[in-house]
This record gives structure tokens, C-alpha cells and sequence, in this order.
């Protein structure tokens, strides 16, 4: 099956793939670590997952996790419903082909001594897929017009040191893309490119999501490329490993409801001035990050919530719960009282399903 | 660290008038780069800097922004070499010719009139060092004061960028978290109480609410201490929370400055329209955005006329012919909006919605 097959209108779909108490454990010198702590997420076919959160939350190794590239140490990956570590040989070689990993760093990830043919075509002739150098190259010049790499006969005989960030970062997508993925985890991919190149790159990966239907892992700390790139998807925010919240794009940033997303999103800066003079801001407790190896007791969250209490945070590890439709938090004091502030400051509420 | 007040705004657009503190002319470096060929990487620059002021330069990667600090306080690699007109002038009225220092002259303006917090240097410290040593080798190295008085002022300023004294002058660097390393950057770079402080991208690499936490030590700081402050940074927000007047620099040059909220509300020039077209407000719907085709040039190779033309929809012939001037545009009496292009008047910013947020999902 695949994703374009699908109406629109289908409002059950299967999932492409789901992360079902996924949890991932190093032994470090400090003691074993949660990096990923029993977290559950799913894609469907064609939709955007946006994976957010400071550095060492998680994020890097939930999606390494999906990509298959390191098993869980609890917990379950299933691609088009099936756990992928149960795969034969023939079929965990096929679901890798389906799911494609793009790095950050478009310098490091691409091999300096191949040119942009080489490393494009490399891929398809060690699966099989083409039979000729000519029929090689066809595809290649297909695959850099798709990521606007054009004209692509200019780029074929270069290297990635004779390419910018941006033109290396869409190599990297196009060579991602010669296997016909199902499923792109891209790995913070644009953090590294500057503003003005940004968004250039990720309208060409919203239009691969829209022509060819291919679900996004999309992973960065960088709140507004997530709402950029998954303001119609869906977005889940890490922090120490657990996700804290979960819901659409929008509702995340413009009605959070976890004392911890909406510690983020006030903290940001805006492009303008009045509004960034005028936003509201509250006190963390403290600035301090628990260190993975020693996470506080209940939420990890609370040494640093403004609202913390006594007895409820430090307690029982809070679940995600579900708030208001589609929109679900870990957090004991939301989950009890709902959430502060709803219908203040025009960020309206969700009307209850 | 509920409310951000910004008491300097009030002197924010002084309309050039009064002193400037640091007044910079036809200001260029250049980078020798092997036999015999060099790059320009900062191309003439004319500035002012008047009291108080928080002055962000903003621009994208290799436009040439660390070069112009470092060669504004002389402390460019050997490879590098600084010429124009840089004059600082002191609050007893005398004059100092910037680029002519040399020796113990140099040393005292560097910490005294003007100090650097420099991009990535909270990964720099000196491992083996506690901060209390470096607190007292700075402070050793330029004035007489006593170990005392070291330990007194350096406390002040700790406490200020809200650290504990007690805490962090017996920890080594890696003992403390990256925001608290960059805040004792901030506090030793304050302890010769200079005029100006120049910040290479303050806040880069750190975490959001790190972020948040050097912002708000920024204002603070700058509102009981009123130095004045160059702040370079690819980030237009920071620019936009913290910057009485914003610079655009493209290719090595300043291509449009004016008051924060003209750059940012009224963008005249189009490289600052993209940059701003390219950055979407975090709270809020989701604004219709734009980027700029292709990437910035290479400074061995810069195209003819204005360096923005190849990437510019408002380009015509005239475009690749003349390197437009820095030159001042009047919205309103008073303002200091300048800008260097000759379609200036074309240039408007108008966002529109892309989608509201209740469409959505
Ligand atoms: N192989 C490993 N062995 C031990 N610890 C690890 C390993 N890989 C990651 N970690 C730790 O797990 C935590 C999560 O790391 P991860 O790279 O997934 O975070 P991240 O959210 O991707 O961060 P960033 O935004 O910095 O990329 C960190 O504390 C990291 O140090
Ligand atoms: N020591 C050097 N020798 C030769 N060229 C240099 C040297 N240092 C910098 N450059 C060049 O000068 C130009 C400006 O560099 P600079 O570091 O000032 O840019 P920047 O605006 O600070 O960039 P970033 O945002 O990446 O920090 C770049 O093209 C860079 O390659
Ligand atoms: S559970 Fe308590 S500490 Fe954790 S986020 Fe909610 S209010 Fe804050
Ligand atoms: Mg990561
Ligand atoms: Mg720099």
C-alpha cells in the first residue's frame, strides 16, 4: 500500500510506524541512563511528526530507535504494523530502504571524496535497481530536479566541497530519496543552514511530503522551523527523555498547556520588537538541568516548574494524559486543574469533542 | 524576570545627534590568504556608537561580523590588518585614535574603554584555572587593586549576572553549565567597568531557556551599569529584544541601520525584507514566508555593483552597475534609517497570513 493510495478523507489510517513504550538505557560511568524513557509515538503515511526539545533530550536517540538503527532496550518499533526487530533478514533490509535517516550535518554526511553522481547512484546500484551507468544517471538527474538542484547535469560531476550548505543538505535529501521512502527522519537537517537558505530547503521538503507522500520524523530544538514545517502535523515536546507533551503543531505553540512547553515558547525571542518586549514570562524555580543520571523523583520537571507543588510533583512520575481533544500532557497539576489562563490573551481554546 | 523593562529605549534613536561614543569611518580588513592575495572581509564601514546605546550587528554566516569586532578592539589574527578611522572618545573628553594604539595604550583601552565577549568562548576558559583566578589575573593584569578589592568587585558582578560568589569562584569552568560559564564571561568582562561591550553571538549554542537566562542578565546589567553595547548575532530576534538600533551587514558592509523598530517594521533594504520574510514569530498564526534565492557571494569573487543583486527580486540593469551608498532616508524628522540601495522606495514589508491557526490539522 502505498501513501498517495489513501483519501485524505480516511480518518483511520494506519500508521506507519508506531513507537510503543519505547525506552532506551546506556550504562554510563555516572550509572545507567534513561536517554529515552517509555515513550510512545506514531506517524501516519504522508504526515508530519515534529520531535522537539533542548539538547540531550532524547530526540536523536528516539529517532535512531525508529530508523532501526539501535534496537530498544524495552519497548516496541513496528513499521506498517509489524515490530521491526522480528523482521527476517530479507524484510529488515526492505523496511531500512523504507525509512531513511538525514543527518544534521550535511558536511559530515556526505563522502568528500565521491562525486554528487557517485553518491546518488551508489545506492541504487547496490540495491539493484538499476541495470545501467545510463539508466544510473537518468534517475540521478530525476532525483536533483525533484530536491531543485537544477539544472542537475551542473551537479553531477562535482564534489560536496564545490557545493554551500544548502545545495550539500539537498544532495543528502536526494540521495534519501533514491530508495523510494515511505518515511523521512530528518535529524535536525536545517539547523545548521542559514535563515535566508532555510526555508527554501524545507518548502522543498514540504512539497515531497505532499507530491510523493512521505511521512516526516522532522527533529529540532528550534521551535519555529517546527512550526514552519509541521504547522499541519503533529508535534511531541522531549524533555529528559519522556515525552511531556503531545498535540497538533498549533495548539502546541499557540495554547501549550505543560509548565514546561510553555516555559519554552515564552522564553523565545521573537523577530519583533513590541512583541517580544511585551510577552509574558514566569520564574523558573531553577536554572539548573538534572543530570540524566540522577533525574528528580515524579516529574523531572519540577526542581524548575513555577508550579510545583509539594507533594504532587515530586511523587508519582506523571502520564500523558489527554487535556482537551488531541491535545495531551504529563503533568499532575494540568491534569487536575486543567489548564491556567485558557480563553486570556486570545490563544482560544479547542472546542471539547 | 517577569517583565523585561528596557529603560534605554529612551535614548534608542538619538537622530545622530550629541557625541558618539565610538565613531567608525571607511572602516576595512583584510585577510592576507596565501601568496600574496588577500579578501576583504569588512569593506568600509561607517558607524556611530553614542552612550548607552545597544547596537545589534546582525547578518548571515561569513558576512563579516566577527572580523569587524575583533578589528574594531585590534585583536585580529596576524594575517589580519585593520585600516580607516576608529575614534573612541573618553568621558574626560579626550579623543583616542583607535587604530594607532599600540602597547600599554592598547592594553588599557582593551577592558577599560571597550571589552569582547568573544563568540564560542565559554568553551575556551582555562581548564586548569578556578574562576576565582581568572577573575584576579584579569584584574591583576590592568589595574592595582587588592586582592580584596578584586575578590569585592568580583562578587558584585557575580551576583549581578545572578550567580553565587561563593559557588562559582571556587569551580572550575567545567564545573559550571554553558549559560553560567557565558554569564561569568559577561561579569569578567565588566570588571574594568568598560564604556563599550562587545558580545559575539551571546546566546549561540545555548539552550532556549539558557538563552533566556543571558538575555535577562543582559538587560539588567546594561540598565545598572549604562555601558553601551555592540551584540553580533545571526539571530534577528535577539536583535529585536535586545537592540536599541540594528545594523544589517551583507558581504562586509553595512547595508541598512536604523532605530529597532523601523528595521523591523519598516525594512528598506531588501536583503534585511528577506532575512525578516525567512524568520516566523513563534506565538501566533503562521505568517507567509519567503526565502532569499540562492547564497550570499564569495568574497574573492564579489559580483559587480550592489553584492545583493544576483540574489534580489527588485534588481534591475542599474543594479549591476552601481554600488550603491550608505545614504539616510527620512520616514519621519528625527529618525536614522539608512540604507543602501537604489530601489530603497519599492521595499515594503506586508505579512500576510498563511494560514490561521484554527484551519489547521
Ligand atoms: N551512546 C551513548 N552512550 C551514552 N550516553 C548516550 C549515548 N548516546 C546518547 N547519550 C546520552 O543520551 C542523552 C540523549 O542524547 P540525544 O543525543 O538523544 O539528545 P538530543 O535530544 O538529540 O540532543 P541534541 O539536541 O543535542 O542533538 C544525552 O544525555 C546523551 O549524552
Ligand atoms: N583568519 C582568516 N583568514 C582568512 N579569511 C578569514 C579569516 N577569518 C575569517 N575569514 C573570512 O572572512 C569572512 C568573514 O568572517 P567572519 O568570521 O567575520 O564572519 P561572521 O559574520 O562572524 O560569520 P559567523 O556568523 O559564521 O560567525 C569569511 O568569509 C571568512 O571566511
Ligand atoms: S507535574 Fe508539577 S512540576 Fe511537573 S510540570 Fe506539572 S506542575 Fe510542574
Ligand atoms: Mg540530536
Ligand atoms: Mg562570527
Amino acid at each position: 500500500m502505498s501513501a498517495q493510495e489513501l483519501s485524505p478523507q480516511d480518518t483511520v489510517r494506519t500508521p506507519l510506524m508506531t513507537l510503543d513504550g519505547v525506552s532506551q538505557v546506556f550504562s554510563t560511568k555516572a550509572g545507567p541512563i534513561r536517554a529515552v524513557d517509555n515513550i510512545d509515538l506514531s506517524i501516519n503515511p504522508g504526515e508530519v511528526l515534529c520531535l522537539v526539545g533542548e539538547s540531550g533530550s532524547g530526540k536523536t536517540t528516539a529517532a535512531r530507535m525508529a530508523a532501526g538503527l539501535a534496537r530498544p532496550t524495552s519497548g516496541q518499533v513496528a513499521f506498517d504494523g509489524t515490530d521491526i526487530w522480528s523482521l527476517k533478514r530479507n524484510d529488515f533490509t526492505a523496511f531500512r530502504r523504507s525509512v531513511q535517516y538525514v543527518h544534521q550535518d550535511p558536511y559530515a554526511s556526505l563522502n568528500p571524496t565521491r562525486t554528487i553522481l557517485q553518491t546518488i547512484t551508489a545506492p541504487l546500484f547496490k540495491h539493484g535497481l538499476v541495470k545501467s551507468k545510463k539508466a544510473a544517471a537518468e534517475r540521478a538527474v530525476e532525483l536533483l530536479t525533484k530536491v531543485d538542484l537544477t539544472p542537475a547535469e551542473n551537479y553531477l560531476s562535482k564534489y560536496p566541497h564545490q557545493l554551500s550548505g544548502g545545495q550539500r543538505q539537498r544532495v543528502a535529501v536526494a540521495r534519501a530519496l533514491t530508495l523510494d521512502p515511505k518515511l523521512i527522519i530528518a535529524d535536525e537537517s536545517t539547523s545548521m543552514l542559514d535563515v535566508s537558505i532555510r526555508i527554501s530547503v524545507l518548502a522543498m521538503l514540504g512539497r515531497l511530503r505532499d507530491d510523493l507522500g512521505v511521512g516526516f520524523l522532522f527533529i529540532t530544538h528550534d521551535l519555529a522551523i517546527a512550526k514552519y514545517f509541521g504547522w499541519r502535523g503533529k508535534t511531541a515536546v522531549m524533555y529528559l527523555g519522556r515525552i511531556v507533551e503531545f498535540g497538533p503543531t498549533p495548539k502546541i505553540i499557540n495554547a501549550p498547556t505543560h509548565p514546561y512547553t510553555r516555559a519554552l515558547i515564552d522564553a523565545i525571542p521573537e523577530p519583533d520588537p513590541d512583541l517580544t518586549k511585551t510577552k509574558g514570562r514566569e520564574s523558573l524555580r531553577s536554572l539548573e538541568i538534572p543530570s540524566l543520571a540522577h533525574l528528580p523523583s515524579g516529574c523531572s520537571f519540577h526542581p524548575r516548574c513555577p508550579q510545583f507543588e509539594d507533594g504532587l510533583c515530586d511523587g508519582a512520575i506523571p502520564e500523558l494524559v489527554t487535556i482537551r481533544s488531541g491535545q495531551s500532557a504529563a503533568c499532575h497539576v494540568v491534569a487536575r486543574d486543567g489548564v491556567p489562563g485558557v480563553g486570556d490573551g486570545g490563544r482560544p481554546d479547542e472546542p471539547g469533542a | 524576570m517577569v517583565t523585561t523593562s528596557t529603560s534605554a529605549s529612551g535614548r534608542a534613536v538619538r537622530g545622530g545627534q550629541g557625541k558618539p561614543l565610538l565613531s567608525i569611518r571607511d572602516f576595512k580588513v583584510e585577510y592576507r590568504t596565501g601568496s600574496g592575495t588577500t579578501v576583504q572581509a569588512v569593506r568600509g564601514v561607517d558607524l556611530d556608537l553614542f552612550p548607552g546605546e545597544s547596537l545589534a550587528l546582525v547578518g548571515e554566516s561569513g558576512c563579516g561580523k566577527t572580523t569587524f569586532g575583533l578589528g574594531l578592539l585590534r585583536l585580529l589574527p596576524r594575517l589580519g590588518h585593520a585600516s580607516g578611522q576608529v575614534t573612541f572618545n573618553r568621558g574626560d573628553g579626550t579623543e583616542i585614535d583607535v587604530l594607532g594604539l599600540d602597547g600599554r595604550d592598547l592594553r588599557s583601552f582593551r577592558w577599560r574603554d571597550a571589552a569582547m565577549v568573544f563568540q564560542g568562548a565559554m568553551n575556551a576558559f582555562n581548564p586548569v584555572l578556578k574562576i576565582r583566578a581568572h577573575m584576579h589575573d584579569t584584574m591583576r593584569a590592568h589595574t592595582k587593586a587588592s586582592k580584596q578589592e578584586i575578590e569585592d568587585r568580583a562578587g558584585e558582578l557575580l551576583r549581578l549576572v545572578r550567580l553565587e560568589p561563593s559557588r562559582v569562584m571556587d569551580s572550575y569552568p567545567h564545573e559550571l553549565s554553558g549559560g553560567m560559564r557565558q554569564r561569568v564571561l559577561i561579569a569578567m568582562s565588566l570588571l574594568l567597568e568598560p564604556e563599550v561591550l562587545i558580545l559575539d553571538e551571546p546566546t549561540t549554542a545555548l539552550d532556549i531557556l539558557t538563552q533566556r537566562s543571558v538575555v535577562d542578565v543582559l538587560h539588567e546589567v546594561r540598565e545598572r551599569l549604562g555601558f553601551s553595547m555592540i551584540f553580533i548575532s545571526h539571530d534577528l530576534s535577539l536583535a529585536a529584544e535586545l537592540a536599541d538600533r540594528v545594523a544589517t551587514m551583507y558581504a562586509g558592509r553595512i547595508i541598512e541601520t536604523g532605530g529597532v523598530r523601523d528595521m523591523f517594521y519598516k525594512p528598506r533594504h531588501p536583503y534585511t525584507l528577506g532575512l525578516i520574510k525567512a524568520v516566523p514569530p513563534i506565538v501566533g498564526d503562521l505568517p507567509d514566508m519567503e526565502s532569499i534565492p540562492g547564497g550570499p557571494p564569495s568574497l574573492a569573487s564579489l559580483p559587480p555593483g550592489c553584492t545583493f543583486n544576483p540574489r534580489c527580486k527588485y534588481a534591475t540593469e542599474e543594479c549591476k552597475e552601481i554600488d550603491p551608498p550608505l545614504i539616510p532616508i527620512t520616514d519621519e524628522p528625527g529618525d536614522y534609517h539608512e540604507v543602501a540601495c537604489i530601489h530603497s522606495k519599492d521595499v515594503h514589508l506586508d505579512r500576510r497570513v498563511q494560514d490561521e491557526m484554527g484551519t489547521a490539522s
